[in-house]
């Protein structure tokens, strides 16, 4: 089974290991410019949110790259680069909805998300459990469960509030 | 590659910058951060240099593992003669700064002279430009940095900054990045005040080259484990540092009404759990975070829940803040200790120090020492909560008498109160106390009496004396790396053997400064924590660099002594009750009257306690006075100094 990577970004601490990680295994640098993965910040409000690929069913990438060079991964299900293919054109980088998919300057290539062959290291890293990998079908009763424990909890505090005048 | 940031030497008053490499045997002699900024402060500065003057030299830094693949390497260190004290000042925050900086290029920068107008600098991929700060001057602390994205038009930035109080020279300005992160002790943002420099904004995209990936990558996982695995590290991720407060107050070991009761009674609102409440209440469940790569998450979120801030964001408070607006002035008000943290954020000013001064000025208002005339009226009794956060703004813009004359800190304000009023001011070498009591642990009161700073729980604080853990455990920490067959005691209120865990610890968290990592991921309050034995390691995955435990802590010994150093040559001696390893006489005269059964009653007994610091001294190869002798120095490579290595 396929396993997806789930991101709730309500546990997310800000620290940016993931970023770290990321880059350490991917290039053996530390450098978030360089990492597949990025927590974007509202330090003003306090709100962290970490931003990878989707590994969408429907690419933008995948169908706009002029050679080809984007393909659906059979084992770990998820949207690959070949570089032996890839130009460089950074179209894939314009229309990613999520801007997930980069362009590393330094190594002057396109980087997006691998999954780091089954084991991706930001869920390695990620003690708070920000960034989970799980399997793709039970993705949906994760995030249910989630929303219903939300809505239970407000309907507990409605109850205990009473009705207003 | 770590080892290939670089210094920067940036002279405000001719707008000179001279980059250098950092040469690898200095490397050797300092590692970074902390240490090798001690270095460059005893060799760029002269003796008796005005610390508000051009002459001063201000050094910010990151350590030799900063946004390496080590665990917490968040730690931005800053250091120059403090205004404050008239000594070293130091002072260190967590954040994102430091790790942009090496990101940047650099690891070190070394600021002298004076601009003739606000300015900032601009670091930014091996460049420095001095920028124009004019429309900056007069912002607080989160107002600036937000400025300076838009202005740069990134908002990756990240920038180290003062606030208003730094602008006005209060001498305990603190330096910010972040919402709350705080360099916080000893006034450098005064020092960056006096300079006209607002703010440093940094952003890099550079490589820092990991010596052995794979190897780095799953030694760090062992010490992430190592960490969370521990309760401590557990609880501090769940209540922040407000649990040590909470725990401290529970057996009496927390200053109340400046330094008249050991313990804060009925003060449920300002308990960690309380507060925990309130993060919870208005952030949600998740609502701790984190500085760069560390999985502790010790910061809170919160919003001010009612009052005149009622839904302000910030983070925290530390324990720092709870006991400076919460315990020392008996005020027992979450509301108050919240906006009094969210205030000094904004301001840009030390809490501790603001506290603690606020705390002295009370009790010198109800001893007569100072009328209300002094205080233009303002009622400042203890437990008045409104005159507390009152004195924050006047401490800040220097707002009548009383705000101008505390904000030059407590031995100046002392010398134009007159009267008797030093005797109550509860301060080592001109730096407050932390909001601790250590009537009751001769160890902890040993830390705070000799810290190269100022009176200090963050330069030796042996937090572990409190654990009573069986002897043989007590014997295999502090016997490594260097073998010590002395005399221990896991006895709290015993004097023996805490000289040398003092000594122990003072080297530890040296090094911790030098790597450039956060203390909550030593042995502070976490027994099991890594230490010397772990560091080689992680230096060496990282950098490259070989260095045996043994010689991480002699780097650690030279860098503590090129601090004693400085702190002598701007006038150090023993027993000066201003500028000397010396407590408030209090300490030895009144005896606690709070708290558990062992612990009311206790005072510290002089003649042991000279004892102690007599022992402390011959650890460190110091001579009855507390002057390293010349054998230590030679021993240290430290009897050339100044070297002019950097």
């Amino acid at each position: 089974m396929a396993k997806v990577l789930m991101i709730n970004y309500e546990k997310c601490t800000g620290c940016r290991i993931c970023e770290l990680v990321c880059s350490v295994i991917h290039e053996g640098v530390s450098n978030p410019a360089r990492s597949r993965i990025n927590v974007i910040k509202w330090e003003a409000e306090g709100l962290y949110i970490p931003m990878s690929c989707q590994q969408c069913e429907d690419a933008p990438c995948q169908a706009i790259c002029p050679v080809k060079a984007l393909s659906r991964d059979q084992a770990l299900d998820y949207v690959k680069v070949d570089y032996n293919i890839c130009i460089g054109c950074r179209s894939c980088v314009a229309v990613c909805p999520f801007g997930a998919m980069g362009f590393d300057v330094i190594g002057k290539k396109v980087i997006k998300c691998d999954l780091c062959e089954g084991d991706p290291q930001c869920v390695r890293f990620c003690e708070v459990k920000a960034i989970e990998y799980v399997d793709a079908e039970r993705l949906d009763m994760v995030k249910k469960r989630e929303a219903a424990q939300k809505q239970s909890a407000a309907q507990k505090k409605a109850l205990t509030l009473g009705p207003r005048n | 590659m770590a080892l290939n940031r670089k210094i920067a030497y940036i002279d405000l008053s001719t707008g000179k910058i001279e980059i250098k490499p950092i040469p690898i045997d200095v490397r050797k002699k300092f590692l970074g951060g902390r240490g090798l900024d001690a270095y460059l402060l005893y060799n760029h500065t002269e003796k008796g240099c005005d610390s508000l003057g051009p002459k001063n030299t201000l050094m910010i830094s990151g350590g030799i593992l900063t946004a390496t693949c080590a665990s917490a390497t968040a730690r931005t260190h800053i250091m120059a003669k403090s205004p404050l004290t008239g000594l070293l000042g130091s002072a260190n925050m967590g954040g994102f700064f430091a790790p942009e900086l090496a990101w940047a290029g650099f690891h070190h920068l070394v600021i002298k002279g004076k601009a003739k107008k606000p300015v900032y600098l601009w670091i930014h991929n091996n460049e420095i430009e001095i920028r124009d700060a004019d429309s900056l001057w007069g912002k607080t602390t989160t107002e600036t940095q937000w400025a300076i994205r838009k202005e740069l038009n990134d908002e990756e930035i990240k920038s180290l900054v003062i606030g208003p109080a730094g602008e006005n020279l209060v001498t305990f300005a603190n330096v910010m990045t972040g919402i709350k992160n705080a360099g916080g002790r000893s006034g450098m943002g005064a020092v960056m005040g006096s300079k006209n420099l607002k703010a440093v904004a940094v952003r890099g995209t550079l490589d820092i080259k990991i010596a052995y990936p794979t190897d780095a990558l799953n030694y760090n996982k062992r010490f992430i484990d190592q960490i969370v695995s521990s309760k401590v590290s557990q609880t501090q991720g769940t209540l922040g540092t407000p649990f040590i407060w909470g725990a401290t107050n529970s057996w009496g070991g927390i200053r109340c009404r400046n330094f008249q009761y050991n313990q804060c009674e009925y003060a449920d609102d300002i308990e960690p759990e309380r507060i925990d409440e309130i993060a919870t209440e208005t952030m949600g469940p998740y609502h701790m975070v984190s500085c760069f790569g560390c999985q502790v998450h010790c910061r809170a979120q919160y919003k001010i829940p009612t009052g005149a801030y009622a839904g302000k964001y910030d983070e925290g408070p530390e324990y720092t803040s709870q006991g400076a607006f919460g315990g020392e002035v008996d005020c027992k008000s979450a509301e108050t200790v919240l906006t009094g943290n969210h205030l000094v954020d904004q301001y840009g000013m030390d809490n501790l120090e603001t506290g603690s001064i606020i705390s002295w000025a009370m009790e010198l208002y109800e001893l007569g020492i100072i009328t209300p005339k002094d205080t233009d009226g303002l009622d400042l009794r203890f437990g008045n909560d409104e005159a507390v956060i009152e004195m924050i703004h006047r401490i800040c813009f220097r707002k009548g008498w009383i705000g101008d004359t505390l904000a030059d800190g407590g031995i100046p304000a002392s010398e134009k109160i007159g009267k008797n009023s030093f005797d109550y001011l509860i301060q080592v070498k001109g730096m407050s106390n932390l909001h601790s009591d250590e009537r009751a642990t001769p160890a902890l009161a040993l830390g705070i009496a000799t810290g190269s700073r100022g009176s200090d729980h963050l330069r030796s604080r042996p937090a572990i004396d409190l654990y009573h853990l069986p002897g043989e455990v007590l014997r295999k920490i502090y016997s490594c790396p260097i073998p010590y067959d002395g005399p221990l005691s896991s006895e709290h209120t015993s004097y023996v053997g805490k000289s040398w865990m003092v000594f122990w610890q003072e080297n530890c968290y040296m090094a911790v400064d030098c790597l450039g990592i956060c203390k909550y991921h030593t042995l502070f309050l976490g027994a099991t924590h890594p230490n010397f034995e772990d560091w080689p390691k992680v230096i060496y995955y990282n950098t490259g660099l070989k260095i045996s435990p043994e010689e991480i802590w002699e780097i650690a010994e030279r860098s503590y002594n090129m601090e004693r150093l400085f702190n002598l040559r701007e006038g150090l001696q023993r027993n000066d009750p201003k500028k000397g390893d010396v407590l408030n006489h209090r300490y030895f005269d009144e005896p606690c009257t709070r708290g558990a059964p062992d612990v009311v009653g206790a005072k510290l007994d002089r003649k042991k306690f000279k004892k102690m610091i007599d022992e402390y001294y011959q650890h460190h190869g110091w001579d009855e006075n507390g002057v390293p002798t010349a054998e230590t120095l030679k021993r240290l490579g430290l009897d050339k100094e100044p070297s002019h290595l950097l």
